[in-house]
């Protein structure tokens, strides 16, 4: 699997007013690969996601998957919004199995990979229940085996744990990586968490604001045996740091 | 303290019955005092004796039967094209911006005034009772149809579509189930327009119906009768409204 986006704008409106969002981006990410995007609101982060899912074209340049430009959505890059985007009227497995009965399977096979990918996210036990019976937490979990339950190449997470309390999003961020190291996907985090990011992502892409574009790439090369000790770590923190002031001079600039 | 809530927290369902037992009260000891001549005010009793008398005889029930078929006719009909059309609006802007202006247009011309046209075109049958039912509620029941598909969450269509779905799926699969209460809502909502309509339609020209019932009982200055029919007939409405509702809330479980 590669997914690549190359010379990427994107500009909303016509004519005089049209704006220019997106300003030639380019990144790639190649399979089992966790890749994020992190920038301050206004950098265009959760453009480029949308462009990527297909629900939004660019202006210019090319988004190919594997080789294949991307002309639309498809179940081959799944998403996960900030919002939970769950069907308040079905319950968490029906949640989980609605991609793959979207997509025709064999009932058999949707009920086993439901079970499955809800043992996954460690939900076999609120299957029944409908998402508003769920925490915050859990829905996200439901939506993120949602999305694997597809069987994407490529898993896009737009903001995934914006919305949750601070405890509960740090307690998402180990389940996530955790998820990742074990089931090998590819996985493109969108964040303005730098801390998210870093943790989580091999490779990050920092975004600068007016016009959205990359302007800095950290391999975040470090020793994830233990998240909640890496958070709090030297090197963490002073990586973290330094990006951190970067960040800020950005959108000192900008504004 | 002393006004404090408490009791009606205790049984707030009693408040209910208990509005109507006081307005019930009121009316008894008021035709009791022999204040007002029994001709604008039938006793409750009196009331009563009119509603055995006219079930005995078999009017009470031909007439709600009548009225209620013609109801439901036209307000099937209405429902049953609203729907696709309130979807086809709500999910296409070039349909909405086509029809929009005509189905906002048509809805401020009250449904009555199309009455002489009505009997003009189609006599005084039950088509045009069934017709005026149809054209006083198929154009609210479109139009909030329409808003409730407009107002599906983006995230819920865009899940959809990267979830591998397209087309008719989506439409059959997210945007119904989402919409499913509120439809269920506006036809509750609507169907009151409905009782209105038929009754006056029953006013006008009928052979029965509890509206020509009332219009007959004011011929002969039968007031107990009127009221038997006005009661009737929001007996009627009440039952059909906690009908929509148990629907809703037995078929919407998530929504409540």
């Amino acid at each position: 699997m590669h997914l690549s986006v190359h010379g990427v704008s994107k500009s909303f409106g016509e004519g005089r007013q049209a704006k220019l969002v997106l300003d030639d981006i380019s990144f790639s990410i190649k399979s089992g690969e966790f890749v994020a995007l992190v920038g301050s609101s206004g950098s265009g982060k959760s453009t480029v996601m949308r462009l990527i899912a297909g629900l939004e074209r660019p202006s210019a340049g090319v988004i190919a998957l594997d080789g294949q430009s991307v002309r639309g959505p498809g179940s081959d890059r799944g998403m996960v919004f900030q919002k939970y985007s769950l069907y308040p009227w079905m319950t968490a497995a029906q949640n989980v199995a609605f991609g793959m009965s979207l997509q025709g399977l064999p009932r058999p096979l949707v009920r086993e990979r439901t079970a499955y990918f809800l043992e996954v996210v460690g939900l076999q036990d609120a299957a029944r229940r409908l998402p508003k019976e769920l925490s915050g937490g859990m829905q996200q979990r439901v939506a993120i085996a949602r999305a694997l339950a597809a069987d994407p190449k490529v898993v896009l997470l737009d903001e995934p744990f914006g919305a949750l309390d601070l405890q509960i999003r740090e307690s998402m961020q180990e389940f996530l990586y955790q998820l990742w190291q074990r089931s090998g996907l590819t996985a493109l985090l969108i964040t303005h968490d730098l801390e998210e990011a870093l943790l989580l992502a091999q490779r990050v892409h920092i975004m600068a604001p007016r016009p959205g574009r990359i302007v800095r790439t950290v391999e975040a090369d470090l020793d994830r045996s233990n998240l909640p000790h890496l958070r709090m770590s030297a090197p963490f923190l002073e990586l973290r740091e330094e990006l951190v002031t970067t960040l800020r001079n950005l959108d000192a600039a900008a504004s | 303290m002393r006004f404090s809530e408490r009791p009606a927290l205790r049984s707030p369902w009693l408040l209910g019955p208990l509005g109507i037992a006081a307005v019930l009260l009121a009316w008894s000891l008021i035709s009791l005092s022999g204040a007002v001549d029994p001709l604008f005010l039938p006793s409750p009793p009196a009331v009563w004796q009119a509603v055995v008398e006219q079930f005995q005889e078999g009017i009470l029930v031909a007439d709600a039967i009548a009225s209620i078929r013609r109801v439901f006719l036209g307000f099937a009909l209405s429902a049953a094209l609203a729907l696709p059309l309130g979807i086809a609006m709500g999910s296409n802007p070039l349909i909405c911006r086509l029809l929009e202006p005509l189905l906002g247009l048509i809805r401020y011309m009250p449904a009555p005034a199309f009455i002489p046209l009505l009997i003009i075109y189609f006599g005084l049958g039950e088509l045009p009772k069934v017709l005026l039912i149809f054209i006083g509620t198929f154009f609210f029941n479109t139009l909030m149809i329409m808003d409730a598909v407009k107002f599906v969450p983006q995230e819920l269509l865009e899940t959809a579509l990267t979830l591998g779905g397209r087309g008719l799926p989506i439409l059959t699969r997210v945007v119904a189930p989402y919409i499913a209460p509120q439809v269920i809502d506006a036809y509750r909502i609507n169907m009151a327009s409905a009782w209105n309509l038929v009754i006056v339609a029953e006013l006008v020209a009928a052979n029965e119906g509890l509206g020509k019932r009332i219009s007959l009982a004011q011929r002969f200055l039968r007031t107990d009768e009127i009221f038997v029919g006005l009661i009737v007939i929001g007996l009627i409405g009440l039952l059909i409204d906690l009908g929509f509702r148990a629907v809703l809330r037995r078929s919407c479980r998530w929504a409540s």
